[in-house]
């Protein structure tokens, strides 16, 4: 039976190689690869990769209690290997094949025609398969960001079941929408409603941080949430997740100009300068309410300001990135420090009040700063280029962002409720409240972080 | 045989630990503890929630010495340990009615 199975297994395995095989050399002959682009775009996507592992386990796993912070670390890396494989199979190509103006097709599943040459849709100069690799890393850190808010309390096999779904409902038509050939949203291939998504405000962020609002709302507060205290484990874990997290958005902004010239420099730079005024900003606030500047939230400012300027990375002027970044550490610390505690749900590790909320404020304020000069989107039919932002007179772009971000929280909100009452009905989504007190490490996952004894 | 406990600031242990040694005594038990006494426990904030540490680090220093000893030993701890600021910890002596060597069985003030 056993090596029945096996060999089911490996025919299964040659047969999707096959397909690989088979059908990856069919290609456009006209476009060549840039090998200096090529080579960005491939340590930009180990960058992206490195956001979640470690960069995001390590800034999670330090803000849950000790018992949980393995049980955090995984929900991560397993977006690592089960989004990788949905990725090859199908998610890929519901999200990059052409379809229609919401979600793409089936062409694409298994890797068929995901070619080693470039796609003039998809980065004119690197290969399509640097293009889908690249665009998996974001697959992956999307999902892992929603584990923040269920966090310490939801089963690993309910969390693995829900994440792959949501990948397919909720992850891809989003980034068909903006990023696909035909996407309603894409402002680059002429979508009908064009919403500019530099590298993932609405698909990424505001995906993930709306659906995290609604699975801390489903799922129900820890226990002893807000009265027995709960504070971060390690903020020495966090901090050092905070900074791989800011070093690896670079890949994640900067990447997302497909190619190595002078707009990825404009993302690179608009990134850091956002970080910088996001820390400043949320530190800066604290210090006045407090009295004093944490080391946490300097580090979740950065990561707001990562967050906000996401979407607008490539497009606006340097000064108006550290306004961006500035705004967005301020309002989520807000969001974060007061408005969570005046409504009572619980979002264990804020998914919502940085990724919701910054990922929101990011989309809005693209749509006021977006500058023709740093990057000319929108052009009339004889070729002169026309305004993009508010603030070069096209008003109408704020609509489209507003648009943009209304669906993004409308299928974030409708696809997550669907999604968490089949997983509650079938397999439950929390852990029994004998196992929560326990902690997540030893009753999902059979050990500890740390070694008592030693 | 007598029992000096001390509960001081872990910051002040190296100098406990020398003027003891300093004072002839070379035996002691150090561990790390939480606790806290007059001194009342901080406020921590992360990401706007406060939280009220009430237990603070502390370290407890045991030596165990002849009776004759105990006032060297009280003093030494003191030397190390004090600030003159709440929070310098307490020093408790007790009775020890036996102890004994586990290597060779030898028992009494002997064995110290």
């Amino acid at each position: 039976m056993r090596r029945n199975g096996s060999r089911i297994l490996a025919a299964l395995f040659l047969g999707v190689a096959g397909c690989g095989i088979g059908f990856a050399q069919t290609s456009t002959p006209a476009l060549t690869v840039s090998n200096a682009d090529n080579a960005w775009m491939l340590v930009s996507s180990a960058l992206v990769l490195m956001m979640t592992g470690p960069g995001l386990a390590l800034f999670y796993g330090g803000l849950v209690r000790k018992k949980n912070v393995l049980s955090v670390m995984m929900q991560s890396f397993a977006m690592m290997a089960l989004v990788t494989l949905l990725w090859a199979i199908v998610s890929y190509s519901l999200a990059f094949d052409a379809g229609t103006s919401f979600i793409g097709g089936l062409h694409h599943a298994f890797m068929r025609d995901v070619a080693l040459s470039p796609d003039a849709d998809y980065g004119s100069t690197i290969p399509v398969q640097t293009f889908m690799v690249y665009q998996l890393m974001f697959a992956i850190i999307t999902p892992a960001l929603i584990t923040g808010a269920f966090a310490e309390r939801m089963k690993f096999s309910a969390m693995a079941v829900f994440l792959v779904l949501w990948s397919i409902v909720v992850y891809s038509p989003m980034a068909h929408m903006v990023w696909g050939k035909g996407g309603l949203l894409n402002a680059a291939l002429g979508g009908a409603m064009p919403t500019l998504d530099f590298a993932g405000g609405t698909v990424v962020h505001i995906t993930s941080g709306v659906s995290a609002l609604i699975c801390a709302i489903y799922l129900g507060k820890r226990l002893g949430y807000p009265h027995e205290p709960a504070p971060p484990h390690s903020v020495v874990l966090s901090f050092i997740g905070a900074c791989l997290l800011w070093v690896g958005w670079f890949g994640f902004n900067a990447g997302s100009a497909l190619s190595s010239g002078a707009l990825a420099t404009s993302a690179f730079v608009n990134t850091h300068f956002a970080t910088a005024a996001a820390a400043m900003g949320w530190a800066g606030v604290e210090w006045i309410r407090n009295k004093k500047p944490s080391a946490l939230g300097a580090i979740s400012g950065a990561v707001a300001g990562l967050v906000a300027i996401t979407p607008a990375a490539g497009f606006v002027q340097p000064m108006w990135a550290i306004v961006i970044g500035l705004i967005a550490g301020v309002c989520c610390y807000f969001m974060v420090a007061k408005v969570k505690q005046m409504f009572g749900y619980d979002d264990a590790l804020d998914a919502f009040g940085v990724h919701g909320v910054g990922g929101t404020l990011g989309a809005v304020l693209t749509g006021i700063f977006a500058s023709s000069t740093i990057n000319p989107m929108f052009k009339d039919s004889a070729g002169k280029v026309l305004p993009s932002g508010l603030i070069e007179g096209n008003a109408h772009q704020l609509l489209n962002q507003l648009g943009g971000v209304a669906i993004a929280w409308g299928i974030s909100i409708v696809g997550t409720l669907v999604l968490l009452f089949v997983v509650d009905k079938t397999i439950g989504l929390r852990v029994s409240p004998g196992e929560e007190i326990e902690g997540l490490d030893i009753t999902q996952h059979g050990e500890e972080g740390y070694d008592r004894g030693a | 045989m007598q029992k000096v406990e001390a509960i001081v600031q872990p910051s002040k242990v190296e100098a406990v630990k020398a003027a003891l040694i300093e004072a002839g005594i070379t035996g002691m038990t150090i561990v790390e503890a939480r606790g806290h006494g007059r001194q009342k426990g901080h406020t921590e904030f992360y990401r706007g929630r406060e939280y009220s540490v009430d237990l603070l680090p502390k370290a407890k220093v045991d030596v165990v010495v002849q009776d004759e000893m105990v006032e060297t030993a009280i003093r030494a701890i003191i030397a190390g340990a004090r600030t003159g600021k709440i929070g310098d910890g307490k020093i408790f002596v007790s009775k020890i009615e036996q102890v004994i060597r586990i290597r060779n069985d030898e028992r009494g003030e002997g064995a110290l």
